[in-house]
């Protein structure tokens, strides 16, 4: 047993690889560094093209503000939600627990709903009266694999939190997996923070 | 430990940060202020709501070391990204 999990009374030697920190949390930060990188890429890749284009259109006048400002209000409430279902299970109340998880779920489900209704709109109405479209323009192209991406990891998220509140209920997860868990989704919640910023306000 | 440090955190406090500095933000972009400023005000707000996200809802700021800076190293690599990529976006 090495000397650093030996200091941290009550940790599992099995438990103690580099932190003092359980071998599930330590993957799920070393798989979100990762893919922190994947959206770093996509971001950076993003902010080269438009910066070399010269009539890359305003944002704003395109894409709509107040339903993306409503979808980040959702994704910030429902990591809210995330803390809040966290805390009741490390308290041992189950039942609250559950009604906060299961806010998150739908939280993740209306940004989807969200997101379907906001592509269906591009695609159809707005791009086109712009003259562009997903093949032939970076802007609607940069715009969709940004949106893309986060979305599937949204779906992702949305799976990943219902097979969670599934395996609590039956008493066969504790709070460690949602602690784990529930960094997955504030990290979703953290990217949208920033394509809001960089795709749809700057 | 950091268990018990977690519920115990201002969760409510955070949220009406995130919620008032996204409202900033949209505000912002509707100021008659030079661009340069609205991106620089905006930039700075977005990478202050993302840390108060990693830091009290990611536990980080009650996490430690190690955690820290394998969170840090994406962050690491995309300046480091965006520097080698600095002479094809302002070429001479």
């Amino acid at each position: 047993m090495s000397e650093a999990a030996a200091i941290h009374v009550g940790v599992e030697p099995q438990e103690a690889p580099l932190t003092p920190e359980n071998w599930g949390k330590l993957g799920m930060w070393l798989f979100l560094a990762g893919d922190a990188m994947s959206f770093g890429c996509l971001i950076v890749g993003y902010g080269i093209l438009r910066h070399a284009s010269k009539d890359w259109p305003v944002p704003s006048h395109i894409l709509g503000i107040n339903l993306t400002a409503f979808m980040t209000f959702l994704l910030i409430v429902s990591s809210v939600w995330m803390v809040l279902s966290l805390s009741a299970i490390q308290k041992g109340d189950r039942a609250r627990f559950q009604k906060f998880l299961g806010l998150v779920i739908l939280g993740g489900l209306m940004f989807l709903g969200c997101q379907a209704y906001e592509w269906h709109h591009l695609i159809t109405e707005a791009l086109p009266e712009h003259n562009l479209s997903f093949t032939k323009d970076l802007f609607a192209t940069t715009f969709f694999v940004l949106t893309g991406f986060h979305g599937m990891h949204v779906t992702g998220g949305v799976i990943y939190n219902t097979c969670v509140l599934s395996a609590v209920s039956r008493g066969r997860y504790g709070a460690k997996h949602v602690e784990i868990a529930g960094l997955y989704w504030h990290f979703v919640d953290l990217v949208w923070i920033l394509i809001f910023t960089f795709v749809y306000l700057i | 430990m950091s268990e018990t440090t977690h519920t115990e955190t201002n969760y409510m406090g955070v949220f009406w940060w995130l919620l008032v500095l996204t409202i900033a933000e949209i505000a912002v972009i509707y100021m008659p202020i030079v661009r340069l400023a609205v991106v620089i005000l905006l930039v700075s707000m977005a990478v202050t709501k993302a840390t108060l996200v990693a830091l009290y809802f990611m536990h980080l700021k009650f996490e430690n070391r190690t955690l820290a800076l394998i969170a840090l190293c994406p962050f690491i690599l995309c300046v480091f990204l965006i520097l080698m990529l600095t002479p094809d976006i302002f070429p001479r």
